[in-house]
């Protein structure tokens, strides 16, 4: 093996990546200053001021108050600069652009499902377009697991019973790592796969035939919207929530997004954890002026189906306040 | 018991000879020593799992052990060294056999207290070896839900009732030091002339009797999910696997501390000993050791940041944990400037402490990487995470645990190891660390998810270097185990104060010390560390 033909960073696939690779050389910098400056200090009195007679008896130095000052108000700065320059990177890039395509994940011991906008469903693999932000909405089945793009410089935990977010955006066309970052039991370190960037017009083609160069063709295909419609009549959630005289809870039909009154007085966005809690916990959040009737479907609806739901509340729920 | 002061005199080693005057002890040094073996022979079973899933790690595929054996050798791995040797390691031995002679008492304030700890200690240690035998535990030494509580095959219910019941041991220790340093210290010693390692001691003691519990609280609902089906932790049920995090965390990130600050103490110890100084800002360094205590407790959430607690939380997280490493930098500084204009003498305990500094200095500055929230995002979980604790513990906390397992041998054991094999062991255990653990931080950054059983080849040189560097570092603990151990069947004897070192330790007691510590009516009237005293050059 030729040690020097060894990678030793890992690539930046994003404006994010490389913005973050900046933060890191500047930890870089002040970490290998200490650690030079400190060593070589040490290194330096052992050496200068080395024992030459066991009847030896230093001095003693007066404590100065110079080196307490100093030595908590440089670090202290340094440190600062870390804080406000790691969370602005951090805050900035949190949010999703509007214009995102969600795709949504479903970690499951050992095993990553996606599924696009149109219903495709892929395993372990993502295969995305390039230059268009991709904002992934993601569950677990079982335990804990955690979505990791390391050329992207993004991780987030995957958990039961909750939906996560994270979104990236793709410059370059490649395959890259997926991992799962977080222990989940015997075959953790096989719940890996790869992200497939492709040109537009290649994911266009992926999408409709699950054919591209090289992968793996799809399982299966359908609609989340029109199942999560079909899901939503057949439950007569319309009769309870679409606004209609004497219906008994609140109109949620064209509400996603928006922030909702609660019995308590409090407010709280009608996003995917709080439709999915509600479908499943219904009387966490008692909407303002309405009983607390509604029945659990837990048990009756299963992960995917809350899925659809969402997808099809989602849908109808632009540009309505 | 003893009051015929003709030659030689019983000291505390040779008064009872019998299985049952070491078992029934009450005596704080005996007590002291048993810990000593019985922790010697967890971190033997830890280190014993570390090799094999390190031969497994040298290659990218699975070649040496199967997924789930290597899952069980990495969580034993990190139970027994947290939970059996890092934790009680100091306190528990060096502790225990200190903290009564440096401050001149005659005992801790609870001898059969203290005893109990011990058997408390061992009880858990035998849940957990029990849980190994049965064939082990595989969740992490984190336990993290619902995966431990719903989904793992293996024995979490013993592992977990080992180190809840372990817990315990920490808890009634920590209430002994407190009570003992509070309200039996000789007449002037007053705190600002306490040693430092006393300092240490007091505050890890603290964390103990305050965080601890919380464990214990933590464990037990796993416990009672995974038997009862309770839903705490399990979304099924309504429960929220992340407030496990939240309660797993606020236990085990001031344990951090609790593993860390009694080896602060010992480099202060050691540091003043052989550079001939009074350490630098005394009273910076005592009191840095109590604000580390308190803010530690308010860092928890660093440990997730990816975790979905939300981002402000976080924030505040992110904040508290760069504060924390101002007083931790001010230890650091004061250490390097006590060696200013001293006299050095790079003896055995000497090279640990210094080869302490380095390392530590190093866990210290990618603790902050990782704090760093947006760094944090690529880091956590990764292969520079698992370097970065391990600098912290490892190349932190081990080596000032083996500076002062040499510097206080002659004390506990009355003989002089051989040195130059003690500085051989030393030098190589420096070197074999780095070798071991720096690859790690490149194969993190690089992206390599820590728990990985096979992975991607382009990680594979990292691995392959560490595996070596664990190697080196194992014949380094070798040499030390056999200059240590020899010395007590070959050593010369020491004398009462071969380093010519300043504390009660030294200057009043024996090497080794009687049964009741003290022959004589102890009296302070100097700071501590004070090396002009010319008492400390005399012969014993």
């Amino acid at each position: 093996m030729n040690f020097f033909a060894i990678k030793t960073s890992p690539i930046a696939a994003s404006e994010f990546a490389r913005e973050w690779d900046k933060l890191w050389a500047y930890l870089m910098a002040v970490s290998v200053f200490f650690t030079v400056a400190i060593c070589g200090v040490i290194i330096f009195f052992a050496i200068r001021y080395r024992r030459r007679s066991d009847a030896d008896r230093p001095a003693p130095t007066k404590d100065g108050k110079l080196l307490e000052i100093l030595g908590s108000v440089i670090p202290f700065i340094l440190v600062m600069i870390m804080f406000f320059w790691g969370a602005k990177l951090y805050f900035d890039a949190r949010i999703p652009p509007k214009d995102a395509i969600e795709i949504l994940v479903t970690g499951k011991q050992w095993m990553w499902k996606m599924q696009h906008p149109n219903g495709k469903r892929e395993i372990n693999d993502l295969h995305v377009p390039v230059g268009v932000p991709i904002k992934l909405t993601m569950t677990s089945e079982d335990v804990i697991h955690s979505f990791y793009l390391p050329d992207f410089r993004k991780k987030m935990d995957v958990l039961p019973g909750k939906y996560t977010q994270m979104w990236f955006l793709p410059e370059k066309e490649g395959r890259f790592h997926l991992f799962c970052a977080e222990y989940c039991g015997t075959e953790h370190s096989l719940m890996i796969g790869s992200l497939y960037v492709v040109s537009q017009a290649e994911y266009e083609r992926w999408l409709s035939t699950g054919m591209t160069s090289g992968s793996v063709v799809a399982a299966s295909s359908e609609d989340p919207v029109a199942a999560g419609q079909a899901l939503w009549e057949v439950h007569c959630m319309a009769a309870c929530h679409t606004g209609r005289p004497g219906a008994i809870g609140p109109n949620i039909h064209h509400a996603f997004g928006t922030m909702r009154e609660l019995e308590t007085g409090e407010f709280i966005l009608m996003d995917e954890n709080y439709v999915r809690n509600s479908m499943i916990n219904p009387n966490d959040d008692i909407a303002k002026g309405y009983p607390a009737a509604m029945n659990s479907f837990r048990g009756t609806l299963n992960n995917n189906q809350m899925n659809q739901i969402i997808a099809y509340l989602k849908s109808v729920g632009e540009g309505a306040q | 018991m003893n009051d015929n002061n003709t030659s030689p005199p019983l000291n505390y080693l040779t008064n009872g000879h019998t299985v049952k005057s070491w078992l029934l002890t009450v005596d704080h040094k005996r007590i002291g020593v048993l810990y000593l073996i019985a922790m010697t022979c967890f971190f033997l079973v830890g280190a014993t799992a570390a090799t094999l899933f390190r031969l497994e790690l040298a290659t990218h595929n699975a070649n040496v052990l199967a997924n789930d054996t290597y899952n069980r050798l990495f969580t034993m791995h990190g139970i027994i060294m947290v939970f059996f040797f890092l934790i009680p390691a100091v306190p528990g031995v060096l502790g225990n056999f200190l903290v009564p002679l440096m401050i001149g008492a005659k005992d801790v304030a609870f001898p059969r207290l203290n005893l109990a700890s011990w058997y408390i200690y061992m009880l858990g240690g035998l849940f957990t070896l029990a849980a190994i035998i049965g064939g082990g535990i595989d969740t992490g030494w984190t336990f993290y839900t619902p995966y431990s509580s719903v989904y793992a095959d293996s024995h979490v219910i013993l592992a977990g009732t080992g180190v809840f019941i372990t817990g315990f041991s920490s808890i009634l220790t920590g209430l002994n030091f407190i009570v003992t340093i509070h309200k039996m210290r000789a007449p002037g010693l007053t705190w600002m002339r306490l040693p430092l390692f006393i300092w240490a001691q007091y505050s890890t003691a603290i964390i103990n009797v305050l965080g601890t519990p919380v464990l214990a609280i933590t464990l037990l609902l796993v416990l009672a999910e995974r038997v009862l089906g309770f839903g705490i932790f399990d979304p099924q049920k309504g429960g929220d696997p992340v407030l496990y995090q939240h309660m797993f965390w606020f236990y085990s990130h001031p344990a951090v501390y609790i593993m860390i600050l009694p080896g602060f103490g010992v480099v202060s110890e050691v540091l003043a000993c052989f550079s001939r100084k009074r350490i630098y800002g005394y009273e910076f360094v005592a009191f840095s050791s109590l604000a580390i205590a308190a803010i530690g407790f308010f860092v928890w959430g660093h440990h997730m940041f990816t975790s979905s607690q939300s981002p402000y939380a976080g924030l505040i997280f992110s904040i508290l944990t760069y504060l924390v490493g101002i007083p931790t930098a001010i230890k650091i500084f004061n250490w390097t400037a006590t060696l200013y204009k001293g006299s050095v003498e790079l003896s055995a305990p000497m090279l640990y402490t210094l080869g302490f500094i380095g390392l530590f200095l190093v866990g210290g500055l990618t603790g902050l990487f990782l704090a760093t929230k947006a760094l944090n995002v690529h880091l956590h979980d990764t292969y520079f995470v698992v370097a970065h604790f391990h600098y912290v513990m490892v190349g932190g906390m081990m080596m000032a645990w083996l500076a002062g397992l040499h510097f206080w041998w002659p004390k506990m054991f009355g003989k002089l190891y051989n040195e130059f094999w003690a500085r051989v062991g030393a030098v190589i255990i420096f070197f074999g660390f780095n070798f071991t653990f720096f690859p790690q931080f490149i194969a993190g950054y690089m992206g390599m998810p820590r728990r990985y059983h096979v992975y991607d080849i382009e990680y594979q040189p990292f691995q392959m270097l560490s595996t070596a560097g664990a190697f080196f570092m194992g014949i380094g603990l070798i040499i030390c185990l056999v200059t240590l151990v020899s010395s007590i069947f070959t050593g010369r004897p020491s004398g009462k104060n071969p380093w010519k070192a300043t504390g009660l330790e030294w200057n009043y007691a024996s090497s080794p010390p009687d049964t009741h510590n003290f022959t004589v009516p102890v009296k302070v009237d100097v700071e501590a560390y004070d090396y002009t005293d010319e008492r400390i050059y005399q012969d014993a």
